[in-house]
């Protein structure tokens, strides 16, 4: 890696205030433009982790450095604009009455107005094939073009990093291949937290496993599924029949 | 009383628009408070809890033979999110309700959201904080002052409709009777709204309490795991305790200042037979019912709109509500105010 | 269905009504049900003049008559209160159909059947010609303070969610065996109620974190400008100014 990483994590530990600690250490490094998963079993702390990359959750020990940027007070909006994060329930991400609307949130928040909004928001749009849907409210959509409207929403904002919490979550199965071919178009370096382990296999070259607060494996995803020591330590399973080696 | 929303013409325009002043002036207090308590997650989380109480006044409580009950939300509102979240939630629920659903008038709109919504989460908010002083702080005692909360609430309201009635009601009807008539309907629907309220707090007591009195528990220090060992990381730089909790003690003291204040409310209303009104209007040396007689049968009924000329009695009378639901007002936001300052002095503690 | 952007009240269309901006929309019903308010009761005669103004109204803007009738249902419990003023108020008496009434109770009755029915169905207008999310940015408009504003779209964003939540917890109860029959099963809808809570409230914590990432602040970026020139002030502002000469009329005679 010769360029500033997207995303740097070292010795990452929070407990939340009624005292459960979520986090043990976390380190990890992602290079600008790629793709990983974050895989790990309920309870491991993805979705904590998630929320210190935008400084949402402030860390408790260790530091996490976003695009040479260290997440803190001093740089908090220029963070949660490189920052992009995809909710797992897109009725949580898209809170505005129309699609247009809520596409616009982000960039009008850092000050963008007129035309040159209305341009953000098309390109957005158009980035998830969505283009048609911009006075749309939200809840006459489908899931999966909720889905796909929140990713733009986050794009809207052009992140330096996307992240997205089990993105296929609650797809059928056309939904979760569009969802894919988008995710596999954009020049974003993305990092994909997810259960759905052919998902990752699909989409990310790379892959990390969180399990007890801890990164517990980092190596091609080809490799991780195909331990299986590893992975019934960490209460990951492959879906019946699936074998990783022989995906193309 | 969900169906029961103050239609246009019910109460005169000089009440109406007085009840307005003091539902705005209750909505603007609120939201300084729901900021402070809050600070920017106010609006999703009013707005949430907004559409709870709106979907909840829909769930039907069957009682017998077809009949059922709603829930009114306002004690309820009060003692899962506290008293300023909670006025505004019931206020945007009546606006709303009035602008898009065309549910009690534009111009009742003061006079729904002053009684339905400020006496309602006020007088359930104060009974709940005096009696939580004094019942022991376990589940039990968190759901029976939920239940006398919202018992008292419900009459409470009807005794505040009545009142803005008795000075600001269009047609002059036997105050007394009505009264009497909307505190026992109303005690009667108060504990179909007790016994939901308190085991609906139950309810949310048993998964997440807290979100109603907030147990904090202490953090403990941070550990690393290094080679599956737990180590102590170094301490962390804890942003300071937000002042929230109380003394005991001096949450204790709010708690009888507030069952006291509120005992002069609750009484004032339930004495508030005719004599009683009359007498409270005669020792303010206003007496504006008497004189609301008089013009209903005396005086041309245009009188009753104060358009003709200045009609000093219906103006008075305007003014004794005004200040008669000021002075409520006043008096518990001044109690609660006192409250939270004492508690901001305070240290750390479980907040009550 | 849903609240997003259509309501149960509003109708689709594009007349002349549905054209002009909300905010003058609602200060024309407000200022037309300020009018009513102040007639006196006894100008009956001023009353049908409003009547007909609104069914003016609801022909511009092409509402059914019997869509504008099925609504005023709402005002059912006051109408009860409306009848009994007859025979508790006191007063002069007389005989409608061989029964005691009282005079003032009978013009109590009027009173507010004809000045609550007039403001329903004024309301109904607004509501069936302006879209929910124009009725929102209104009221912003009108200077209702922009915290309320947001509050109250979040309250409309998620209505219908948190609406369908509710729906499905009750099919779940069902789907196993539960109906609520009476005081005894309080208890489980109650569950109901709490669980209901506690997702809408978590739903508001995760709206919020979803906002910050979006580099909310606590203010809202006012996006849809839409002022109103003279020609639609003019035009909303018609109702109650054609109203207002009838008022005074009737207060002067």
């Amino acid at each position: 890696m010769t360029s500033t990483p997207s995303l740097d994590v070292r010795g990452l530990a929070y407990a939340y205030p009624d005292g459960h600690q979520a986090l043990f250490g976390v380190d990890l490094t992602i290079g600008r433009g790629e793709r990983v998963a974050l895989l790990g079993p309920n309870g491991a702390g993805k979705t904590t982790l998630v929320l210190h990359l935008n400084g949402i959750l402030a860390a408790g020990a260790g530091s996490v450095t976003v695009a040479g940027l260290p997440v803190g007070k001093k740089h908090m909006a220029e963070i949660r604009r490189k920052v992009g994060i995809v909710f797992q329930d897109p009725d949580d991400q898209l809170f505005m009455p129309t699609v247009r609307e809520d596409v616009a949130f982000g960039p009008a928040s850092a000050g963008l107005r007129g035309a040159a909004l209305d341009a953000v928001v098309e390109r957005a749009l158009e980035k998830v094939g969505m283009a048609g849907y911009a006075d749309r409210p939200p809840h006459h959509l489908s899931f999966g073009q909720r889905r796909r409207v929140a990713v733009a929403t986050v794009l809207a904002t052009e992140p330096e990093i996307l992240v997205l919490d089990e993105p296929s979550s609650n797809l059928d199965p056309a939904s979760r291949r569009e969802l894919a071919d988008v995710l596999r178009s954009l020049d974003v370096t993305v990092l994909m937290v997810t259960h759905d382990l052919p998902y990752a296999l699909e989409l990310c070259p790379r892959s990390l496993v969180l399990s007890e607060g801890v990164i517990a494996a980092d190596g091609p995803t080809r490799e991780i599924l195909s331990d299986e020591e590893l992975m019934t330590r960490h209460r990951l399973e492959l879906p019946f029949g699936f074998v990783p080696g022989s995906v193309a | 009383m969900r169906d029961v929303h103050v239609p246009d013409g019910f109460i005169n325009a000089p009440v109406s628009a007085a009840a307005g002043v003091v539902a705005a002036a209750a909505v603007a207090v609120s939201l300084r408070g729901a900021r402070k308590e809050l600070d920017e997650r106010i609006a999703p989380l009013a707005g949430l809890v907004a559409a709870f109480v709106f979907a909840v006044q829909m769930l039907n409580f069957p009682v017998a033979a077809g009949t059922s009950g709603h829930l009114l939300g306002g004690a309820l509102a009060a003692i899962l999110v506290g008293p300023w979240t909670g006025v505004l939630c019931i206020a945007v629920v009546l606006l709303m309700q009035g602008v898009l659903f065309a549910d009690g008038g534009l111009t009742a709109l003061g006079v729904n959201i002053t009684v339905m919504g400020v006496v309602t989460v006020v007088t359930a908010h104060l009974l709940f904080r005096g009696l939580q002083a004094v019942l022991p702080r376990t589940r039990g005692g968190v759901t029976a002052a939920a239940f006398v909360a919202a018992l008292v609430s419900v009459p409470a309201s009807a005794a505040a409709f009545t009142l803005v009635y008795a000075v600001g009601g269009t047609t002059d009807v036997p105050i007394g009777k009505v009264l009497t008539a909307m505190l026992g309907v109303h005690v009667l629907i108060g504990i179909g709204e007790a016994v939901i309220t308190a085991l609906t707090v139950g309810a949310v007591l048993a998964v997440r309490p807290d979100l109603v009195h907030g147990a904090r528990g202490l953090a403990a220090p941070l550990k690393l795991r290094v080679d599956g060992e737990l180590v102590d990381a170094a301490p962390a730089p804890a942003p300071a305790p937000s002042p929230d909790g109380g003394s005991p003690k001096k949450v204790w003291i709010g708690g009888v200042v507030a069952a006291l204040v509120l005992a002069g409310v609750v009484s004032f209303y339930a004495s508030a037979s005719p004599d009683g009104l009359e007498k409270v209007a005669a020792d303010q040396g206003i007496d504006a019912k008497a004189d609301a007689y008089e013009h209903a049968t005396a005086d041309s009924p245009l009188a009753d709109y104060g358009v003709r000329g200045i009609d000093s009695a219906r103006l008075s009378g305007g003014l004794a509500g005004v200040i008669g639901v000021g002075l409520t007002l006043a008096a518990g936001t001044g109690v609660f105010w006192a409250a939270r300052r004492r508690r901001a002095q305070g240290d750390t503690g479980a907040r009550v | 269905m849903g609240a997003g952007h259509a309501h149960k009240l509003y109708r689709r269309g594009d007349s002349p009504v549905h054209g002009l901006p909300p905010h003058t929309k609602l200060v024309a019903v407000l200022g037309f049900v300020l009018v009513v308010v102040t007639t006196p009761r006894e100008a009956v005669w001023a009353f049908a003049g409003y009547a007909a103004l609104l069914a003016a109204v609801a022909a511009l803007a092409r509402v059914p008559v019997g869509f504008l009738l099925r609504r005023l249902a709402i005002e059912v419990p006051f109408v009860a209160f409306a009848l009994l003023m007859p025979f508790v108020v006191p007063g002069e008496q007389t005989t409608v159909l061989g029964v005691a009434v009282s005079v003032p109770g009978l013009w109590g009755a009027w009173n507010i059947l004809a000045k609550g029915t007039l403001g329903v169905a004024a309301s109904v207008l607004l509501a069936a010609t302006t879209e929910l999310r124009g009725l929102i940015l209104g009221l912003q408009r009108l200077g209702l303070p922009s915290l309320l504003v947001q509050i109250a779209s979040f309250m409309i964003r998620y209505g219908d969610v948190v609406t369908d939540e509710m729906r499905r917890m009750s099919i779940a109860r069902r789907s196993r065996g539960f109906e609520a029959r009476g005081v005894r099963h309080w208890g489980v809808l109650a569950k109901s109620a709490g669980a209901l809570f506690i997702r809408s409230y978590e739903r508001g914590e995760r709206v919020h974190l979803a906002m910050v990432s979006r580099g909310y602040t606590g203010t809202m970026p006012l996006l849809d400008e839409r002022p109103a020139d003279r020609a639609q002030w003019a035009a909303a502002l018609a109702l109650p100014l054609a109203a207002l000469p009838i008022c005074l009329l009737a207060l002067l005679g």
